[in-house]
């Protein structure tokens, strides 16, 4: 049997802005993760059953180390557990779950990292790969940003958007990549599907390759319920209609597969 | 070592314990956890006559004590299942028993048609889905429905017809009956709740669909009831499921008249659930001092 659960420990916890918190966990899952998968969480809490999908925002495989950054979505749900946890603890995980992003393919050109609120954090992963090849177009919703310190040790060139203005270029990444003509080969991009629609459409009227990840509600994170499909151009090779599973054929689609 | 073994309208099984539909795809994935020759049985996602691409997402939603699905049946049409998946689960070693659904009396048919060459144990007939508009649950809630797709379904299977049971009718018996008078070889019960779940921020349905399935731990007791009932109201064998998550639910299940037992919802958050539970049971036999799993099934009167 290939697939197991463990038992992660919690290395460190850090609030990083109110209600984001960041996790490094000490995992096996560590050891083949790529950025842009993600890892079923699940609580200790018994009445919450189904999985917590997290995407994985740094890896570290040689000390077998995983990052999360989430954020808590309201009091008394599961994400509030996980911003409890203490050094030592323990989680029950399942993972490295679905596809990555495709970096290898893209070491040696230009990356343009698109990531929006909690769709940031799978992007410093990126990051961490590509380095000074990449501009990181990041959009916050204020000037409490997070993570742009680690994307700048990264090597990363940093280009900011705020939706009130108040740091960066006022308005969303769109905006930023174009007041800030960004160019690149390739775009990796990850947040609200509204924001990823608009990226989607940059891409192709500037013919860039654009690959993106996607959310949708989960039950079992491993593609046997069909809870989490998304709407693909070409027929799944699992159903036969156009029905991709995010979980398992996805998150991260070439932006042109899908419909969005 | 107490005997697992069973026998389900004249097939043999090495344990009662089998997946409900739809929480296991075709094994394929759980297969990464469990060893499927293990199972009793997998029972497969309902497969149609055709591909069909389910309802819009989200289509699933965690409530207390379960969760509510509106999948809406997604799945890829017998001739893809036959291609694909049942090579795959005899590879495995694993006895399979089909669920099969259907807008139509036609499209069930169809299924029942082309499975009649197929070496497959069991056909379980889902008549109750509640997330599809036509064929489903209208099948399944009115007596007199349920005896004629029954008739029309056992004139052409060639394997024994398990009718799977709605819980969303009034009498559950009377459903039952009418699936014995139809001369159904076995019944499975229950299919999920219809639920609903409303996200008080947004001030709207958390599913697409409005309504959905509802599964796990909370319907237990519900379905246990209604296996009871259906056990002394026909004398056809039962596949009990609902909210099966432990060794201890199943038997309650056996103890109620089930001959076989379905693990679903618990397999999202439990991969294992299959396997615990059949070592559960086993070592439950054991500590009574029941050298044979039959002679618990349907014990409480
Ligand atoms: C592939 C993927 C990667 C993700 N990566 C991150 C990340 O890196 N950081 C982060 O903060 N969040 C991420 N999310 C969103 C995260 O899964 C949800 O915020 C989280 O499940 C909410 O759980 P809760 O207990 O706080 O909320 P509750 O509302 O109590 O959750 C109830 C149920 O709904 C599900 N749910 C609620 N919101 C979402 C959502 N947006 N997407 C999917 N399921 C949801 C939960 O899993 C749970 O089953 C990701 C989602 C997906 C699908
Ligand atoms: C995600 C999901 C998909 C399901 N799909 C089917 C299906 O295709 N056919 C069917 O007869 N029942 C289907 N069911 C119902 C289950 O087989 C079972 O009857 C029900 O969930 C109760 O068992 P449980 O509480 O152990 O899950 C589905 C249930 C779930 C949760
Ligand atoms: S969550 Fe079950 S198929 Fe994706």
């Amino acid at each position: 049997m290939s697939k197991e659960f463990e038992m992660a420990k919690v290395v460190s916890q850090k609030e990083l802005q109110p209600g984001i918190f960041s996790m490094w966990l000490s995992c096996h899952a560590a050891k083949s993760a790529v950025p842009g998968q993600f890892l079923n969480v699940y609580t200790k809490n018994k009445e919450k059953r189904l999985p917590r999908p997290i995407s994985i925002c740094e890896i570290n495989g040689e000390k077998g180390e995983l990052r999360l950054v989430y954020r808590v979505t309201k009091e008394g749900s599961g994400t509030e557990e996980f911003s409890k946890y203490e050094t030592g603890e323990e989680v029950r995980i399942l993972g490295p779950l679905g596809n990555g992003f495709p970096v290898e393919d893209f070491k040696d050109k230009k990356v343009i990292l698109m990531g929006g609120g909690i769709g940031i954090p799978p992007m410093l992963g990126i990051a961490d790969c590509v380095g000074k090849n990449a501009t990181a177009v990041l959009g916050y919703r204020d000037k409490n940003t997070f993570l742009t310190e680690d994307f700048e040790q990264a090597g990363t060139t940093l280009c900011l958007a705020s939706d009130d203005g108040s740091i960066g270029v006022h308005g969303n990444v769109i905006d930023a990549i174009k007041e800030n003509k960004v160019e690149g080969d390739v775009i990796f991009a990850c947040g609200p599907t509204p924001m990823l629609r608009g990226i989607k459409a940059y891409a192709k009227e500037n013919g860039i390759t654009c690959y993106i990840s996607l959310e949708e509600r989960m039950a079992c994170g491993i593609g046997a319920c069909l809870g989490c499909v998304c709407q693909s151009k070409d027929k799944d090779h699992h159903s036969k209609v156009h029905n991709k599973r995010v979980c398992k054929d996805g998150p991260v689609f070439l932006a042109e597969e899908v419909e969005l | 070592m107490a005997s697992l073994k069973v026998n389900f309208a004249g097939v043999e099984f090495q344990n009662p314990i089998t997946t409900a539909s739809g929480t296991f795809g075709s094994g394929m994935e759980y297969g990464e956890f469990v060893d499927l020759s293990k199972l009793g049985a997998v029972t497969t996602k309902g497969v149609a006559d055709h591909p069909w691409p389910g309802n819009p997402t989200p289509r699933v939603a965690e409530v207390k004590g379960g969760m509510l699905n509106a999948i809406g049946l997604q799945n890829p049409g017998i001739e893809t299942f036959i291609e694909r998946d049942l090579p795959f689960l005899h590879e495995k070693h694993a006895k399979i028993i089909v669920n099969v659904c259907g807008h139509s009396e036609e499209e069930y048919l169809n299924v029942v048609r082309r499975l009649a060459t197929e070496d497959v144990d069991l056909l379980e007939i889902n008549i109750s889905c509640p997330n599809v508009k036509e064929g489903g649950i209208s099948f399944g809630t009115n007596p007199k429905g349920v005896e004629e797709i029954t008739k029309a379904i056992k004139k052409e299977a060639v394997q024994p017809v398990v009718m799977k049971l709605s819980p969303n009718v009034t009498s559950i018996t009377e459903i039952a009956k009418a699936a014995e008078a139809g001369g159904a070889d076995g019944v499975s019960l229950i299919n999920t709740i219809t639920g609903m779940k409303i996200d008080i921020e947004r001030q709207s349905f958390v599913l697409a669909n409005k309504t959905g399935g509802m599964s796990g731990p909370a319907v237990h007791p519900v379905a246990v009831r209604m296996v009871y009932e259906v056990a002394n109201a026909i004398s056809l064998p039962i596949i009990g499921m609902g909210g099966v998550e432990t060794a201890e639910d199943a038997i309650e299940m056996l103890l109620a008249g089930a001959t076989m037992v379905s693990v679903g919802t618990a397999n999202f958050y439990n991969p294992y659930a299959t396997m615990e539970v059949v070592d559960g049971l086993e070592n439950y036999l054991n500590r009574k001092n029941i050298s044979d799993v039959n002679d618990i099934i349907g014990l409480v009167k």
